[in-house]
């Protein structure tokens, strides 16, 4: 635990860059849009947004990512290259609202 | 409130199966359940401090502190597992035979407690953190949502922590010839999941090419989404779209260990075995 913060601590830290490629909003614990396209072959950034109060966790296991996003924070992540499909991902915190696909073209 | 169950069991079951394994592993070290409270303890602890400090933690390193922490606390995590299972192939069958009787080599089994904590303080903060997290939105979003969060989290932590015993009690069953046999081998698939999910981390943050991505798609024949997945994922690092460099940090974190345990249990002083009791 100490160690992993000293290391971290070690890290030169930055803000988070705001040239991201792709851009999803959380909202209401809803994503917008509910479909992003991308294109495919390619790696994307994709900074997603949460405007609620309360974090959120972007998962996805076709995408074969996952990551918590605080309240009122920002996250990268970066996706691909990947083949053309349709790619699912929700918010594990609200599932039942929060659902979106990443449509690869 | 039977959701917010469901969702506290998933995260409670990873730590949990964790926990099972490593006590039943190292259930000949004296005063092994002070220093597991104590892990438990800490890790609840270090969790509410992570939960508050996310945004923090994630602006770290251009935005992928996250997968950074992630990946160096399992990356610690698989260090601690790879050390007891070499150390046990060395010591671990001597142990079994003297160690009630003898104090044996008190230093060294308190570095076994050392491990045995560190190991749970980790699995606990990781999934802990994201509890925590989770259920502060539920109480914080709904009306009265206080209520739901408590029985909720309570029931879920509870199904979890059922799990847990349940592989813990059963392991403890396993006749003691062959209990270091299935714990080590336990272990050594635990190490090489959690090395796998590092990768995963490293990946997502662009430290680490994927090489193929995905290698291979299992989720048709068995989905991560499932019960049956989620255990798999837990226990051996079951992944249904990995990348290949996931495969890559699985399959040698599998052979550094094992190798390691290989040569550790060469050097093992010959056994008397004193028959049955």
């Amino acid at each position: 635990m100490k160690i992993a913060y000293l290391t971290l601590l070690l890290l030169p830290f930055s803000v988070i860059a705001a040239d991201a490629d792709y851009k999803l909003v959380i909202k209401e614990h809803r994503f917008q849009p509910q479909e992003l396209n991308i294109p495919a072959g390619k790696k994307i950034k994709l900074l997603i947004e949460n405007q609620d109060a309360t974090a959120e966790e972007f998962e996805s296991h076709a995408l074969n990512r996952e990551k918590l996003i605080a309240g009122n924070g920002t996250a990268i992540i970066y996706v691909g290259p990947l083949q053309l499909g349709r790619y699912p991902f929700y918010g594990e915190f609200n599932e039942a609202t929060a659902q979106g696909v990443l449509v690869v073209r | 409130m039977f959701g917010t169950a469901i969702i506290v069991f998933r995260e409670v079951l990873e730590a949990a199966i964790i926990i099972g394994i490593v006590s039943a592993a190292t259930r000949e070290v004296l005063g092994r359940t002070r220093w597991l409270v104590a892990g438990l303890l800490a890790g609840l602890i270090g969790s509410g401090v992570v939960a508050a400090s996310t945004d923090v933690i994630a602006s770290f390193a251009s935005g992928v502190g996250q997968e950074l922490f992630n990946a160096i606390v399992l990356g610690i995590a698989v260090l601690m597992l790879a050390w007891h299972n070499i150390w046990m192939s060395s010591h671990g069958a001597e142990l079994a035979h003297k160690a009630r009787s003898v104090g044996a080599n008190i230093r060294e089994r308190r570095s076994e407690c050392s491990i045995l904590m560190v190991v749970v303080g980790l699995a606990v903060l990781r999934e802990g953190s994201e509890t925590v997290l989770f259920l502060y939105g539920i109480a914080a979003s709904e009306g009265g949502g206080a209520q739901a969060m408590l029985f909720g989290g309570l029931i879920g932590t509870l199904a979890g922590v059922v799990v847990g015993y349940t592989i813990y009690a059963g392991l403890l069953r396993i006749p003691m010839r062959w209990f270091f046999a299935v714990t080590s081998a336990l272990v050594l698939l635990l190490a090489a999941g959690m090395a796998s999910t590092a990768a995963h981390f490293l990946i997502q943050a662009d430290l680490i090419p994927a090489l193929a991505s995905p290698l291979w798609d299992t989720s048709v024949a068995l989905s991560e989404d499932g019960l049956s997945g989620r255990l798999l994922h837990s226990l051996i690092g079951y992944d249904a779209h990995p990348a290949g460099m996931q495969v890559i940090f699985y399959i040698t974190v599998l052979a550094v260990i094992g190798l390691g345990m290989k040569l550790a249990g060469k050097t093992r002083k010959p056994i008397q075995i004193t028959g049955t009791t």
